[in-house]
């Protein structure tokens, strides 16, 4: 990990000092450099919400080179699940029985989707998890509801101030950003040793690096991408309950997910790292160009309000690519004829 | 044995390079031809002409666009509902600004614009590709959201954002009843359909096709990326452009910016994966399965008298739609134009098996 | 072999296709008066969706059971699943505007993206539009849009009730000057309408307006409120719908801005917009327009006539939350529409036309709303062909943790600057849509 660091650091530097320093002269122009941080944490935190789905991408295209579409979708359904069950039963079990949903709808996925599919080209696959998509979007409201159920991790919404004697009025924090962000490292920290100290993680990178290979070693390729797609899930039940906890659970969740795709392209489909610098770069671009840059562009061409975050995360993740066509992380490919 | 197409030669190089050269298939499509313009106007109900044929007539020309890209060149897009938009509010302004244009001109004219905002966001298509070339496709569906939601211009600073041109008029006709906006959208249809099954026979078509099996070995032999890849993002977004202001102004009447979202883009790529990529038929085949579908599901469960709430019925929808869509990738991945192609194949060896 | 399977499936959905254009569901030919009913059950809007379906149905099942139809013309009606999505909701309109005896009563679109697009058909069609507190804001003139009906009050109406609100609250409309109003609206037709009035009030208050529209479907608020953070404004005009107007209230408490400055529009202030945000949305305000949360007598009759029978259509401890009793005042305006108009035109199923007529001639006042049972939970309303909209007061409420309380003061939008706006907005709509104005003195003959 740390020779990737250092291999592209320089573009790493660049790529934050320009999102910062782009907006840094507007901070500074602004009389409260207090709330210009207030933004940069808000956006860390988004990028961190973002950063959670990615790695359910990331996961699933390393080891079965398939584009999860149905990634938001599969996010919905895990904290559908949570939300439900939690009305009944303490919320450690409700998590626990997700995680045993989320591991059977994983080998569904297997055998039904990608098994028949196997050969097809990345169209095909894409679209595939498209359709699933949909089943799972219906499916999830038509067992679980579709009225906005709430998680309750128990972390009190009201703001905390912190900085006060720093910064006129301090700067706000959200309690539960700041689980989110504890919970999104555990997450990583987990992930890691599971991919470097076990063997089934060895056999994961095995098969993310070479599915021919890894399955003349005797690996089994269909258990291989069961595990896969059931710790894409277990990510997925992570980033439910996280988003579930701040927004409520309901429909919109899958299609918030789709913001997690410009993350990914801007780290690269193969990479962890990619995936969590990725969603930070573009939580922390978004928030800061609808705070800075939507009120002088509103004024200038006399637009309807601002609202500039919904395509600013995918010009920036296009920009990104033009310099770098297989994004911050990613492995380059060469294209033989 | 039935349909025995052997025993027609041709002797000029006009007649072998027709786009029917089969005496069946031209009688066929002559007479299916007739019966669309002249047959079905008589017995169609209005239902059937506002909720099923116009919109698949209209949906058919942006899949036939959309195809050229994705079936045709090999270009992932997922969000070619934004050229659709960009043509429904350019048509909108050039009607509103230069009201003395006749509307088939301010149609061209759109798709010329969309066109033109095509290539633009086709241009990352030289450095990208595959997977990572759609999700920047997206880019273009995201801010044409945001821009025509924005800037008040495009709206004719209307307060709510919504436009409302007055129906098409065409040589003084006023095209306001089902039956004469069936007639007039299967009139363009037709000549669309045409103008691009001769693009894909031509040397546009076959640079296409090279930069779709293996680009760099057609940039080896000399087709220039640029030209292909841009023309073919172009050419998809002027029917895209054609059909998105078709579909403001004859299907809908009257839209939002939301009409153009991105359950749109992905309903025409659908089309294309079921109907077939890289065939003109499969737009028509796509087309007429997503447009029926819903409303199949809708009516299916009335006929068999199971009471579905509203609700079960929705979420049953989509959870069919996304089934039928793996379905048919595991079944048969190049679509139902494939089906058919099969299907004239044994229809010409039957009664034999083979 | 796989010919077979594949060739057999698809077989098997063109004639599953073919059959579905060729034959149509028989209506019943019996005498029924047939009411569509375009509802959203699933999708963001749902949760705000699902109890106005359920009061809207309720009612016309109590129809029914109770009175036996309307005036021995039983009620039928079928419901068809929009998902606040355009051109769904056109095509419900499609699907159901023949279906019954005479066709369509009328339609409730609850969705002004929908109501735009359904208008165009109307005047074809003849078949009315009643868009009870939403829909265009100029549709209140009946002699261009002849079909919409805004019964209630518009959107102008309620913009303008809340500058009065707050201006009351500031100790008079002058002390408005130099304050800040910002509107966090729904990017939508919904959301953009009260615009232009609020923006002639501060033209004439003085107050600045900052606008901050919320994209579809609107969970993404943080940095719409870290900017209201940072600008500090003295009130905070909500125009939300479905899961943004939660999402709305629970970044007020996480960005700490006070929530008893925060108001409302009617649409913005239901049990499901603030139980999500638990505790911390107490003191959150927002309008009412005819009927509060509660219940009273017809609340009494649906449970005994529909309820104990089984026939609800939600929940039971549902019934008199704010968006059932809207729905339920709306599904009772289109009966008494109905009633009116037999008077006229006999009692046997009528067509749209023949309900418009009753829709301009509705006059519920207190006795009738007595009668019906809606004493508390309905204001009078009176139409005319040049009122579409037939009453323009309201009152605010405030959630205290458990239950909404009714403030006392009730407020009339101000017709002196709504008025000219209506004239100036329906007049460019008949000139863009080359339209004839109705004469209402010659049709009232």
């Amino acid at each position: 990990m740390t020779g990737t660091l250092k291999r592209h650091a320089p573009i790493l530097t660049l790529g934050s000092l320009l999102v910062v320093g782009l907006f840094a002269p507007l901070a500074l122009k602004l009389s409260a450099p207090g709330f210009w941080l207030e933004v940069l944490l808000g956006g860390l935190m988004a990028g961190v919400l973002y950063s959670l789905v990615a790695l359910g991408f990331v996961l699933i295209f390393k080891a079965s080179g398939v584009f999860n579409f149905a990634q938001g979708a599969m996010v919905l359904f895990a904290a559908l699940a949570v939300a439900r069950l939690s009305e009944r039963m303490p919320l450690w079990a409700a998590i626990l029985i997700a995680v045993a949903i989320m591991v059977v709808l994983a080998m569904l996925i297997e055998r039904l989707v990608l098994r028949p599919l196997v050969n097809q080209e990345g169209v095909a696959l894409l679209m595939a998890t498209l359709g699933v998509t949909y089943f799972l979007d219906g499916f999830g409201q038509t067992v679980w509801g579709s009225d906005i159920y709430s998680i309750d991790l128990g972390i009190a919404r009201e703001p905390v101030m912190i900085l006060g004697e720093w910064i006129q009025g301090g700067i706000l924090i959200n309690r539960d950003d700041v689980a989110a962000a504890v919970v999104a490292v555990l997450l990583v920290g987990a992930l890691a040793l599971f991919f470097q100290k076990t063997a089934t993680g060895r056999a994961l990178r095995a098969v993310a690096d070479d599915h021919q290979a890894a399955q003349s070693i005797g690996i089994p390729l269909n258990r291989i991408w069961v595990i896969v797609w059931s710790v894409a899930g277990v990510v997925a039940i992570v980033a439910g309950v996280i988003w579930g906890g701040k927004l409520g659970v309901q429909f919109s969740i899958s299609q918030v997910a789709l913001k997690a795709l410009p993350v990914v392209i801007l780290g690269g489909f193969t990479s962890i790292p990619g995936a969590i610098l990725g969603g930070l770069i573009i939580g922390v671009g978004e928030k800061m160009a609808e705070v800075f840059l939507g009120p002088p562009l509103v004024k200038m061409f006399d637009l309807a309000g601002g609202g500039i975050e919904n395509w600013f995360a995918y010009m920036l993740a296009l920009l990104f690519l033009l310099v770098r066509p297989e994004g911050l992380f990613g492995e380059r490919h060469i294209d033989r004829v | 044995m039935i349909y025995r197409e052997n025993g027609q030669f041709k002797s000029t190089y006009r007649a072998d390079l027709q786009m029917l050269p089969m005496l069946q298939d031209r009688v066929f499509m002559a007479a299916f031809v007739a019966f669309a313009f002249l047959a079905v106007p008589f017995f169609a109900s209005n239902y059937l002409f506002l909720s099923l044929l116009i919109p698949f007539l209209i949906l058919t020309l942006a899949a036939i666009g959309l195809n050229l890209l994705v079936g045709y060149c090999g270009q992932i897009s997922i969000g070619h509902a934004a050229f659709m938009a960009v043509g429904a509010y350019a048509a909108y302004n050039l009607v509103l600004r230069v009201p003395w244009l006749n509307f088939l001109v301010v149609l061209v004219l759109a798709g010329f614009i969309a066109a033109a905002a095509g290539m633009l966001f086709g241009i990352p298509s030289l450095r990208i590709k595959g997977l990572y070339l759609a999700v920047a496709t997206l880019a273009a569906q995201f801010f044409t959201d945001w821009l025509f939601a924005r800037v008040k211009w495009f709206t004719d600073y209307a307060h709510s954002g919504s436009v409302s041109p007055a129906p098409v008029e065409l040589f003084g006709w006023r095209v306001d009843t089902p039956v004469e906006k069936y007639l007039f959208l299967l009139g363009v249809l037709v000549v669309f359909t045409l103008l691009a099954k001769n693009l894909t026979r031509g040397h546009l078509g076959r640079a296409w096709m090279a930069t779709r099996d293996m680009d760099v070995a057609a940039e080896v032999i000399g087709i220039r990326p640029i030209y292909a890849k841009l023309t073919a993002f172009g050419v998809s977004a002027f029917y895209c452009g054609v059909a998105g202001a078709l579909w403001g102004f004859v299907h809908l009447g009257s839209w939002e910016p939301l009409a153009f979202n991105l359950t749109l883009s992905l309903n025409l790529l659908f089309m294309i994966i079921i109907g077939g990529m890289g065939s003109i038929l499969g737009a028509y085949y796509g087309a007429a399965f997503i447009v029926v579908l819903p409303i199949l599901l809708n009516q299916v469960p009335q006929w068999l008298g199971v009471p579905l709430s509203t609700a079960t019925a929705s979420h049953l929808e989509f959870m069919i739609f996304g089934a039928l869509i793996v379905l048919f990738l595991i079944l048969e991945p190049h679509g139902l134009a494939r089906l058919w192609a099969i299907g004239k194949e044994k229809l010409r060896l039957w009664p034999f098996p083979h | 072999m796989t010919f077979n399977r594949r060739s057999g499936l698809a077989c098997a959905l063109l004639a599953a296709a073919a059959s579905a254009l060729v034959s149509e569901p028989a209506f019943a030919q019996a005498k029924e008066q047939f009411f569509p009913v375009l509802v959203y059950r699933t999708g963001p809007y749902a949760p705000n969706g699902v109890p106005f379906a359920n009061g809207y149905v309720d009612y016309l099942k109590l129809v029914n059971a109770r009175d036996g139809g309307i005036n021995g013309i039983r009620v039928s009606f079928e419901e068809c699943e929009t998902g606040y999505a355009t051109d769904r909701g056109v095509e419900c309109y499609e699907r159901l505007k023949g279906k019954g005896p005479t066709g369509a009563t009328a339609f409730h679109p609850l969705s002004t993206g929908i109501t735009f697009a359904v208008t165009d058909k109307s005047f074809n069609d003849k078949i009315p539009i009643i868009t009870g507190g939403y829909g265009r804001a100029d549709s209140v003139d009946g002699t261009v849009f002849g079909w919409n009906f805004p019964l209630g009050g518009t959107y102008w109406d309620a913009a303008d009730i809340l500058v009065q609100h707050v201006g009351k609250k500031e100790g008079g409309l002058d002390k408005l000057k130099g304050k800040k109003i910002a509107l966090v609206y729904h990017d939508s037709p919904y959301g953009k309408e009260p615009i232009a009035l609020l923006q002639e009030r501060a033209k004439m208050h003085g107050y600045d307006l900052q606008l901050l529209p919320v994209t579809h479907p609107g969970v993404e608020q943080k940095a719409t409120w870290l900017q209201i953070r940072q600008n500090r404004p003295d009130y905070v005009f909500l125009w939300g719908w479905g899961v943004m107007n939660s999402t709305s209230i629970k970044e007020a408490i996480a960005t700490g801005y006070p929530r008893d400055k925060m108001y409302g529009v009617w649409w913005s202030g239901a049990e499901p917009d603030v139980t999500p945000a638990g505790d911390g949305a107490k003191g959150y305000n927002a309008l009412v327009f005819l009927a509060p949360a509660g219940q009273g007598q017809v609340h009494k009759d649906i449970v005994r006539h529909v309820y104990d029978k089984g026939q609800g259509a939600g929940k039971k401890e549902e019934i008199g939350d704010v968006l059932y009793n809207r729905g339920l005042t709306a599904a009772m305006m289109t009966v008494e529409a109905v009633k009116r108009a037999q008077v006229k035109y006999g009692k046997k199923p009528l067509t749209g036309e023949q309900v418009r007529w009753g829709l301009e001639n509705l006059s519920i006042d207190e006795a009738a709303i007595k009668k019906l049972g809606f004493t508390g939970f309905m204001t009078p309303v009176s139409t005319s062909c040049v009122d579409h909209a037939g009453a323009r007061t309201a009152t605010i409420h405030t959630w205290d943790g458990k239950k909404w309380n009714l403030q006392k003061d009730v407020y009339v939008a101000d017709q002196s600057i709504i008025k000219p706006m209506i004239r100036t907005s329906a007049e460019k709509y008949a000139q863009e849509k080359k339209l004839t104005k109705r004469d209402c003195a010659k049709e009232s003959q």
